[in-house]
């Protein structure tokens, strides 16, 4: 077979009736239509999500879980509405098991300081991978600097791969957390992760997945992973900015005290003593992101309202034909080749530094991430500086790939 | 806006074939560039005789902007006093950021005036220059303390 690789002929999805769904995407930049390939820094909204908070906003709005004004009592039950929905979406087994916070990187803070922090000893060990976004290797190098555990890192493989048994092969008898990405934002490698907990689980060792880049690609069941905590962000789901979650088994977040004081995580306080408020609200001290919080809940309503299957294959397809014709470019490397891959595709142009094809790109409309996209250590590893970065979401199309391609080709054809 | 504003011949033409690109040995001065946010690393090697800049070479890796910068500016400043220098670093920092600012006398370097149109790429231009200046004001360059902008 020659020429250009043929698209997937299944006509399952939709694409163009989604897209309706989505303002921002009928954009002009630079004169040209948007083409949006940036979802894994974050995605764009739907309709459902921009108007349910405007209507919060427009119509809603007051402090939760304080007046027994009529206002207070609408947005209490919107905000603890989308704690509902969101339980339902990753399937918890209860609300008091989802904290609602500012999104990853603080679920993961939060999870390092107060449950972490308590329980390392010195010579104890906190195990991640290689292929950690810097919110995930990060708060451990900070805990394991406060109690003098040790940070020990699961290697890779040439395709960005990370391999249950090399994972076995450091647990020890130390070992007291491990956490893992459960999609590399960098690579796109979507981690064994059920595995990788079963096989940490068997010696006892407590597990974190950092779920950031995998929510928007696959349904994400946190009772069959088998994680002890799951931690993701709004933004990333077709939601807000500053908004996420924290889900965590209720019988380690009960022990585990509260990260930061302050009004909504207390029952009473007095000089002497206070005591905490129940699951989840001790983990959500001070006033909320309620806004945010709302269109997360619509965000998910959203997503139950489609054929995720379907769109999740139509993601897939992309993800296929982004690597057949991309790859098929002279002088373009992938940077990521794992065998299961979520919807994003790392490359690098030789003669064409990633920030100048991010530029170029720019001027035909078409957006992608490039630089070291917070995985230095990943960098490193593929001796790259930094990379260009497509990552998919259900709304994209192979129009859009196709421009991308040309517009890869033009900018190397520009620069060398 | 024209991308080709941005990627002018010169500027091709210099990040194709940078200018006292490599090791300089031995030298007086060596400063490393830094810019986090994209990656980019740029190595500025300086020789210094009678308080001008003798000689200049640099390596590193960066964008086309950033290559084609730090050769444009090592042509420019050798055999430059450190306060021509100096000045130089000032006037090329304006052309960048000022919209205000011409041009003027700036030789090949105007070819850097594209950049300002790009705010997110003045960055890629400024750090070699950011770079020369922190080796100037280093002792080994004759800085003194007393004449230190720090």
């Amino acid at each position: 077979m020659s020429g250009v690789p043929a698209r997937d002929p299944r006509p399952c999805f939709d694409v163009q009736t989604v897209r309706r769904e989505f303002p921002i995407l009928q954009r002009m930049v630079h004169g040209k239509p948007l083409a949006y390939l940036d979802n894994g820094a974050s995605a764009q909204r739907p309709n459902a999500v921009i108007d349910a908070v405007d209507d919060y906003e427009r119509r809603h709005h007051a402090n939760i879980h304080r007046g027994v004004h009529t206002l207070s009592q609408e947005a209490t039950a919107l905000y603890e509405g989308a704690r509902d929905s969101l339980v339902r979406f990753i399937n918890a087994r209860s609300r008091h098991e989802l904290v609602l916070v500012r999104g990853t990187t603080e679920a993961i803070n939060l999870v390092a300081q107060s449950f972490a922090r308590p329980l390392l000893k010195a010579g104890d060990e906190v195990l991640i991978t290689h292929l950690e976004h810097h919110a995930n290797i990060v708060p451990w190098q900070m805990v394991c600097e406060q109690t003098g555990a040790k940070l020990r890192v699961v290697p890779m493989d040439a395709n960005g791969e990370v391999q249950v048994e090399s994972a076995e092969a450091l647990f020890s008898p130390r070992t007291r957390l491990f956490a893992c990405a459960h999609v590399s934002n960098a690579l796109g490698t979507v981690l064994p992760v059920r595995r990788l907990v079963a096989a940490a689980k068997a010696r006892g060792i407590v597990t974190l997945v950092d779920g950031a880049q995998a929510v928007a690609h696959a349904a994400v069941d946190v009772q069959d992973l088998g994680c002890d905590f799951y931690a993701f962000s709004g933004h990333k789901l077709f939601a807000p900015t500053g908004i996420g979650v924290l889900y965590g088994r209720e019988a380690l977040l009960e022990r585990m005290p509260p990260w930061q004081g302050g009004g909504d995580m207390i029952l009473t306080v007095s000089f002497q003593k206070t005591t905490y408020n129940a699951l989840p609200y001790k983990f959500e001290a001070g006033t909320p992101n309620i806004s945010g919080a709302v269109g997360l809940g619509a965000a998910v309503e959203f997503l139950r309202g489609l054929d995720l299957q379907a769109a999740h294959a139509h993601e897939h397809a992309l993800l296929g034909y982004a690597t057949r014709i991309l790859g098929g470019l002279d002088c373009l490397r992938i940077i990521g080749t794992a065998s299961a891959k979520a919807s994003l595709v790392s490359f690098v142009v030789a003669g064409v530094h990633p920030h100048d094809l991010g530029t170029i790109l720019d001027q035909d409309g078409i957006a992608i991430r490039t630089g070291h996209h917070c995985a230095m250590p990943v960098m490193e590893f593929f001796k790259v500086p930094a990379t260009a970065r497509a990552s998919f979401a259900f709304y994209n199309t192979f129009e859009e790939i196709d421009r991308l391609a040309a517009a890869v080709a033009r900018a190397r054809s520009l620069l060398t | 806006m024209d991308i080709k504003d941005l990627y002018r011949d010169v500027i091709l033409d210099h990040n194709r074939r940078p200018r006292n690109f490599g090791a300089l040995e031995p030298a007086d001065v060596s400063v490393e560039g830094f810019n986090p946010l994209c990656g980019d690393r740029l190595t500025l090697r300086l020789r210094m005789a009678d308080g001008r800049i003798a000689d200049i070479r640099f390596d590193g890796q960066g964008c086309a902007i950033s290559t084609a910068s730090a050769s444009l500016m090592t042509e420019a400043v050798k055999g430059l006093t450190r306060p021509q220098a100096l000045e130089l670093f000032d006037r090329v920092h304006r052309l960048l950021t000022d919209d205000e600012a011409g041009p003027e006398d700036l030789g090949k370097l105007a070819a850097l005036s594209g950049v300002r149109e790009f705010p997110a790429r003045v960055k890629c231009a400024s750090l070699c220059w950011h770079t020369l200046a922190s080796a100037l004001h280093s002792p080994a360059a004759g800085d003194l303390p007393a004449v230190s902008t720090e």
